[in-house]
């Protein structure tokens, strides 16, 4: 038995059921990280003294890693239209650097993290440290999850090219729309939790 | 190779593929099943076997609440001296109870069964579709919510036993509580993502998978209920994962996102850095919550329509404004949630706000509730179990649902709020509304998902009994609650001399309850019965004219033997001039 409208667009709708289901996980994501940040909004407000978070964190490598993922979203759109225009080994030559970027941001989260830890900040000492805890740790787990699907299809899943390249292309764009998500929610977490 | 060829050797080898997999294996038909009937009986069944651990939970709490610090040595031997020692219960295990049947009969029972068992068979079938958009998702939805109960279920062994801070899991009370709260966390984490995941696959399918000629306005209102039921799983319970990550961290990692400074604990100030906010749990809990009672009630709505319609031989009285209101209701219901927060001391404009809201969202409920009621006019009504759970409903939801108003409004809430008038209230909406709703169901769709009918005598056993019985349970809650009795007492009352006047109505309910579950025997011996003996009927026993009586009972993998296509609207019964006296949907 077979789904119809997994490969080819249901004409009513315009859609795949790839493409209507991506959005409304983001939709979902959109309200779980918005939970958030009206939480950091509340917890916020409810204190007397909040630290600027230039004081606490490490403004320069937040930079570099704002544009490490700004650019792996850069490689992620031109790893889909490679495919669009057929060129696979560009593909795998874009979509693996989307996923080797996605490493090193966490490889600096990983830095700044030990460097906190060492400094005695853990998430219990205030609740600034609290959220900034929360906060990147939730992004980072979504950033692990986008680049295993990224893997996936850049190794393994990527079998399906030969079989049905529209279907492969559809699955590519739509793990790179999760992966925008995941960049936009850091654009929001830097001046959150770095500068204001 | 050329790739056309390519692509036909792949096709022909799917096509062998698919004959060698005529007969999946025990575990691929009944345990991984990616088929949504499967899946949808599963949830079904599983939600059942929760629902009535739930009651059992229940049970125990109407024994201390009738007769409080009364030993029962039986149940002392079962539950262990860390519970119950010599028969007489400890206000800890009261807590876990409470806490636990509350979280239980929500996430793990009704939830399930409503959107994860009716949702899962009928939807897809209703739509004409030959399964869910995402059938592995499906499964891996399913797998989540089971991971979810067991959690939950086995955190009743960890010491200092299950979660004790109330279904709500109020903070700070939650964040210094035992480690069963941890558990209960870490299964509402994975009841979130299996509701994610169904919500998903709903979405997706109702709007990608209905037949040929299904367009919105010409689905059952059923369908329609589900799929406004999903965008509040899709959009209220990530509010509450973001609050339980934080509490959990508040609990595991020392932070205090709900703890505020100065706490003392059994004398000892607590050592987090403090500046938490109590009631920001509260605002995000009850942003899902208040959702979700409106979860737990359109998928009755959705059923009890569907079976009016097909009982009084009519199309339902005002359609159209009924599928409107459910979108308002769902729209609403993001926006009424502070009124269960009434007494924390909220200023008036945002008390003024919140009523305001809540008032308006009792419109759209009374609009479904009347239509349905003015569908049952004129109408030459058949009295089978179904119908009769159905019409139960309508009378136990209008109860449930009027008594919500002066909870709704800040300044008769105040007294009412803590006291078992808020019990009563909300257990006329869900036990004996949704579960009604949902018992209608079990009955109407069991022919199509085993190709008999269950007993009628039987049936009407369960119904007549268990309608008294709802009645005797929960009516004299009201007197209680109107009388100044609070709900969050572990010995019902007892203790209070202002209470002594109404506290034999404790033992009332009890007794009600108890009787209840005998008649709950019916039910569970009508349904396994039946499975191999109740009557045979055809496709369409109840001359119903919805897609989902086209398939064959029960429906083969891919549901349908041709691909089903839509004619007209869902309820053309008694259409005058017509040669029969039901058009279904699925007939040109």
């Amino acid at each position: 038995m077979e789904i119809p409208y997994t490969v080819e667009v249901r004409r009513d709708t315009g859609l795949t059921n790839g493409k209507i289901g991506i959005w409304l996980f983001l939709a979902s994501e959109v309200m779980l990280f918005g939970a958030l940040f009206a939480s950091y909004i509340l917890i916020r407000t409810g204190m007397p003294v909040w630290p600027r978070g230039d004081t606490i964190l490490n403004v320069p490598l937040a930079t570099f890693n704002t544009i490490v993922l700004i650019s792996s979203s850069v490689t992620m759109v031109m790893a889909w239209a490679s495919l669009k225009r057929n060129r696979f080994g560009t593909f795998r030559v874009y979509l693996g650097s989307t996923v080797l970027l996605g490493g090193v941001f966490l490889l600096v989260k990983y830095f700044e993290y030990s460097h906190k830890f060492e400094n005695g900040l853990f998430p219990r000492t205030s609740n600034f440290l609290a959220l900034y805890f929360t906060l990147t740790g939730l992004h980072m787990l979504h950033v692990i999850g986008g680049m295993a699907v990224n893997a996936y299809l850049w190794g393994p899943g990527a079998k399906l090219w030969k079989t049905n390249p529209e279907w492969f292309t559809n699955r590519v764009e739509n793990s790179g729309l999760f992966w925008h998500f995941v960049d936009l929610v850091w654009i929001f977490l830097f001046p959150t939790l770095y500068l204001l | 190779m050329s790739q056309t060829t390519g692509t036909v050797a792949a096709g022909g080898a799917h096509v062998a593929h698919a004959a060698h997999h005529e007969e999946p294996g025990f575990w691929r038909t009944y345990v991984f099943s990616t088929d949504h009937k499967v899946i949808g009986i599963q949830y079904a069944v599983t939600g059942l076997l929760f629902l009535f651990f739930g009651f059992s939970l229940m049970m125990l709490m109407r024994y201390q609440l009738a007769y409080p610090g009364t030993a029962f040595p039986l149940l002392g031997k079962i539950l262990g001296d860390s519970r119950m020692p010599g028969g007489i219960m400890l206000p800890d295990f009261y807590n876990e109870l409470g806490a636990m049947h509350g979280t239980i009969m929500v996430f793990l029972g009704v939830v399930p069964l409503a959107v994860g068992g009716f949702g899962n068979f009928v939807l897809p079938l209703q739509i004409g579709a030959p399964d869910m958009a995402f059938p592995r998702i499906n499964m891996a939805s399913y797998q989540c919510f089971f991971l979810g109960g067991v959690t939950m279920l086995a955190s009743f062994f960890v010491p200092g036993g299950a979660a004790q801070s109330g279904w709500t899991s109020y903070a700070p009370l939650s964040v210094i509580a035992s480690q069963g709260q941890t558990f209960w966390l870490i299964g509402m984490i994975f009841l979130i993502t299996s509701s994610l995941l169904g919500a998903v696959n709903f979405i997706t399918t109702t709007i990608q998978l209905r037949a040929k000629g299904l367009t919105f306005m010409r689905f059952p209102f059923f369908v329609w209920a589900q799929f406004v039921t999903s965008f509040l799983l899709l959009l209220a319970f990530p509010p509450l994962e973001a609050a339980g990550i934080m509490q959990l961290m508040d609990r595991v990692a020392g932070t205090s996102f709900f703890l505020p400074s100065g706490l003392v604990v059994s004398g000892q100030a607590l050592t987090n850095a403090g500046g938490g906010n109590p009631l920001l749990w509260q605002h995000l809990f009850w942003f899902l919550a208040h959702p979700e009672v409106y979860v737990l009630i359109l998928p009755a709505f959705g059923i009890v329509a569907e079976i009016i319609a097909n009982n009084t031989r009519k199309p339902l009285w005002g359609y159209k404004p009924m599928v409107y209101s459910l979108g308002f209701l769902g729209f609403m219901s993001f926006v009424v949630w502070a009124h269960h927060m009434f007494m924390t001391g909220m200023g008036t404009a945002m008390a003024a706000f919140f009523q305001t809201t809540t008032m308006i969202i009792s419109i759209p409920s009374v609009v479904i509730l009347t239509a349905l009621i003015l569908s049952l006019w004129g109408g030459s009504i058949r009295y089978n179990t179904p119908m009769l759970f159905a019409l139960g409903f309508l009378p136990m939801f209008g109860i449930g649902g009027l008594t919500g108003l002066p909870l709704g409004l800040n300044v008769s809430d105040i007294p009412l709020h803590d006291t078992y008038y808020v019990i009563a209230h909300f257990h006329y909406v869900v036990a004996p509304g949704t579960i009604f709703g949902l018992f209608a169901g079990i009955y109407y769709w069991y022919p199509k998902a085993t190709g008999r009918k269950m007993n009628e005598t039987l049936g009407k056993i369960h119904f007549w009994g268990s309608l008294i019985c709802m009645n005797v349970i929960f009516m004299p809650m009201f007197k209680l609650g109107l009388a100044g009795v609070s709900r969050r007492l572990f010995d019902g009352g007892a203790s209070y001399a202002f209470a002594a006047p109404v506290l034999h109505l404790n033992v009332v309910s009890s007794w009600g309850a108890w009787i209840m579950a005998l008649f709950q025997l019916p039910f569970i011996i009508n349904f396994f019965w039946s499975i191999r003996h109740g009557q045979k009927v055809g496709d369409n026993p109840w001359e119903a004219t919805t897609i989902e009586w086209s398939a064959p009972s029960p429906p083969p993998h891919g549901n349908f033997l041709a691909p089903p296509q839509a004619y007209r609207g869902p309820y053309e019964y008694s259409v005058p001039g017509a040669a029969k006296g039901f058009q279904p949907q699925f007939e040109a």
